[in-house]
């Protein structure tokens, strides 16, 4: 029973590394209607600009704040430079330029800090397990973190005029323009949040991983898994769908099907439920006009 | 220009495509250029289900495997004679994609795209998993020898692997070009774009995009069953998520519902590597990664799009696009 406990428990901590991602992608669906293939290879890259900010000599908090002013950055350009121009172009067109964007980030990573794998500190310190012996510190500190990351931006969109013009801009961007909106502005806050939660994502996973210009590509499929369980278009779900995803999997992985077939039956299972409930869990169905 | 004289000008250039390399080329490049022709039926296959079918899938290499092994399997096994294993491929990828393609029924655009890729990702895994080593060979893979010309055909292995390949591939374009153009691709295309008006109209929707699903899985699994005779080997991990995204990439440069554009397609997975290769030994990736969005901005409709704005006499008959 207590193995089955700390199973669960694990499973809940990568559970919240999903659900960051999954938050992410969530997002830059809801205001562009594109699955951004990019988001984890992003969060790997500003995970190494934190690294470079703490060898550099700073202060963990003041190189993780400063990390989430770069990241963000990062994506708005992005979005300006990049994406701006193709808004009209076909969807298979903006997958290849994603492909082309993740190809680029983990190549570049590749490059400017080498392959080998790097010890990423935790700022919740080392230390015994605690809260009843089920987590480790950093578990416990990072499930902490993507839940407080989770509720500012619920509060953000639900409290804020400009959380409720972005909602706008994305739910009808032709009316949200006509009533004075600034709906090309918007899109740049929103890839630029989303680079930013991704970044937190990747800070809170590379302790646990070892960062390695690779880190985030099994994270990105189950982030991916879990944004289809919980409903693209419900970043609520997205976030219970991480936390389910990894749970299932830390299950799977150590009772049913051992660790070498965990990623195939997690999967098993998403799909099992999509043939179910095709929106996700907690999906709204959209109905399509006639 | 003349119907007809186009009719004749592409004949000949389809025979000096197939006639030409053999003399031409050897060693090495012969070999890619059998690559190329193997990309070419898998960027095909892809291209029947999401260009004309509008299904995203970007777990094409899931059938590309099952093509690669069958044919290993085959001729590892049971030492059966390399070019039966083709048929055989392509049966069990017509089962399997008919049967991928009844749960992708329920799900819609991105959906199924991430499903698909799941697919993907699950592959080296299970091709790696204990239970079916006897047969996979596990992490070690299996290797495949090298098929002889036949009837003392006065060409060497590689020379003669291509010229199989070729034919192969060209009964294969032939057959895919006429099933575009019919009435079953005019109800695929229908069905990309209006899938209310289509099933109105009469058009079993279920019954087409199954089919479609199995059809496109057969072009890539021969395209993945004749990659495995031009290695010589398959191992799992040379079927992971990448090799599908390499074969969408192809999809969309090559242009999507366009029977040429995947040749153009598979040209660039097989060559632009190698250039951004010696463009930048540090990161050729990297390099890669800017000439493809540089291609998507250049040429979103991909370069038979291209070829299509620039030469008017290569437009379809029927639009495509």
């Amino acid at each position: 029973m207590d193995g089955f406990l700390h199973q669960v428990a694990s499973g809940i901590a990568t559970g919240g590394i999903y659900a960051s991602v999954a938050l992410a992608l969530v997002m830059i669906y809801q205001a562009t209607h594109h699955l951004n293939f990019a988001q984890g290879e992003m969060a790997m890259f500003s995970t190494y600009i934190a690294l470079t900010l703490m060898h550099a000599g700073l202060p963990y908090w003041v190189a993780f704040v400063a990390t989430l002013v770069i990241s963000f950055a990062m994506g708005a350009v992005l979005q300006r430079v990049l994406l701006q121009p193709l808004a009209n172009a076909p969807v298979l067109a903006m997958v290849g330029v994603f492909i082309g964007l993740l190809l680029i980030f983990n190549n570049t990573a590749g490059w400017l800090f080498t392959y080998t794998l790097k010890t990423f500190p935790s700022p919740f310190g080392e230390g015994g397990p605690v809260l009843f012996g089920l987590f480790s510190p950093h578990e416990l500190g990072s499930t902490c973190v993507t839940l407080a990351v989770l509720l500012s931006v619920w509060a953000f969109f639900r409290f804020t005029r400009l959380g409720l013009a972005m909602r706008a801009a994305a739910f009808n961007p032709v009316s949200s323009q006509l009533v004075g909106i600034p709906v090309a502005r918007m899109l740049v806050l929103g890839w630029g949040l989303a680079a930013a939660i991704g970044a937190i994502a990747g800070m809170m996973v590379a302790p646990i991983v070892f960062l390695e210009p690779n880190m985030m590509a099994g994270v990105l499929l189950y982030a991916f898994a879990a944004a289809l369980l919980g409903g693209i278009n419900n970043p609520l779900g997205a976030v219970i769908g991480g936390f389910m995803v990894g749970v299932i999997e830390n299950i799977g992985g150590a009772y049913i099907v051992g660790t070498s077939l965990k990623l195939s039956m997690a999967l098993i299972i998403i799909v099992a439920v999509l043939i179910l409930k095709p929106a996700g869990l907690f999906g709204k169905t959209l109905a399509s006009r006639v | 220009m003349h119907p007809a004289t186009s009719r004749i000008l592409l004949i000949i250039l389809v025979a000096a495509l197939g006639v030409v390399p053999i003399f031409a080329a050897s060693g090495y490049t012969l070999f890619q250029l059998t690559l190329v022709v193997s990309y070419a039926l898998s960027v095909l296959g892809m291209n029947m289900v999401t260009g004309y079918n509008g299904q995203i899938s970007l777990g094409h290499g899931a059938f590309y495997a099952i093509g690669a092994y069958t044919t290993a399997i085959m001729m590892d096994h049971w030492d059966l004679p390399y070019w039966s294993t083709i048929p055989v491929a392509a049966v069990l990828c017509a089962i399997t994609g008919f049967l991928i393609g009844l749960p992708a029924l329920r799900f819609s655009g991105l959906y199924l795209a991430l499903t698909t890729l799941a697919l993907a990702a699950a592959v080296p895994q299970l091709l790696k998993y204990n239970a079916f080593t006897d047969w996979t060979g596990g992490v070690q893979g299996i290797s495949v020898f090298k098929p002889e010309a036949p009837f003392g055909l006065p060409l060497n292995a590689d020379q003669w692997l291509y010229l199989f390949s070729f034919a192969v591939a060209l009964v294969l374009f032939i057959l895919a070009r006429n099933l575009a153009v019919g009435r079953i691709g005019r109800a695929m295309k229908a069905i990309r774009d209006q899938p209310l008006a289509a099933e109105a109209m009469g058009i079993n929707l279920a019954k087409i995009k199954t089919r479609t699903f199995a059809v496109s899985a057969v072009f890539t699994g021969v395209g993945g069953s004749l990659a495995a005779l031009a290695v010589g080997f398959v191992a799992p991990d040379s079927f992971n998520v990448l090799l599908s995204i390499t074969l969408f990439v192809g999809m969309v440069v090559g242009g999507a519902a366009s029977i040429s554009g995947a040749v153009f397609g598979a040209l660039f997975i097989q060559f632009v590597p190698n250039v951004a290769d010696q463009i930048s030994k540090a990161a050729p990736g990297a390099v890669y990664g800017v000439i493809l969005i540089v291609f998507m901005f250049v040429a979103p409709a991909g370069i038979a799009g291209l070829v299509r704005r620039f030469l008017p006499t290569a437009k379809a008959p029927a639009r495509s696009g």
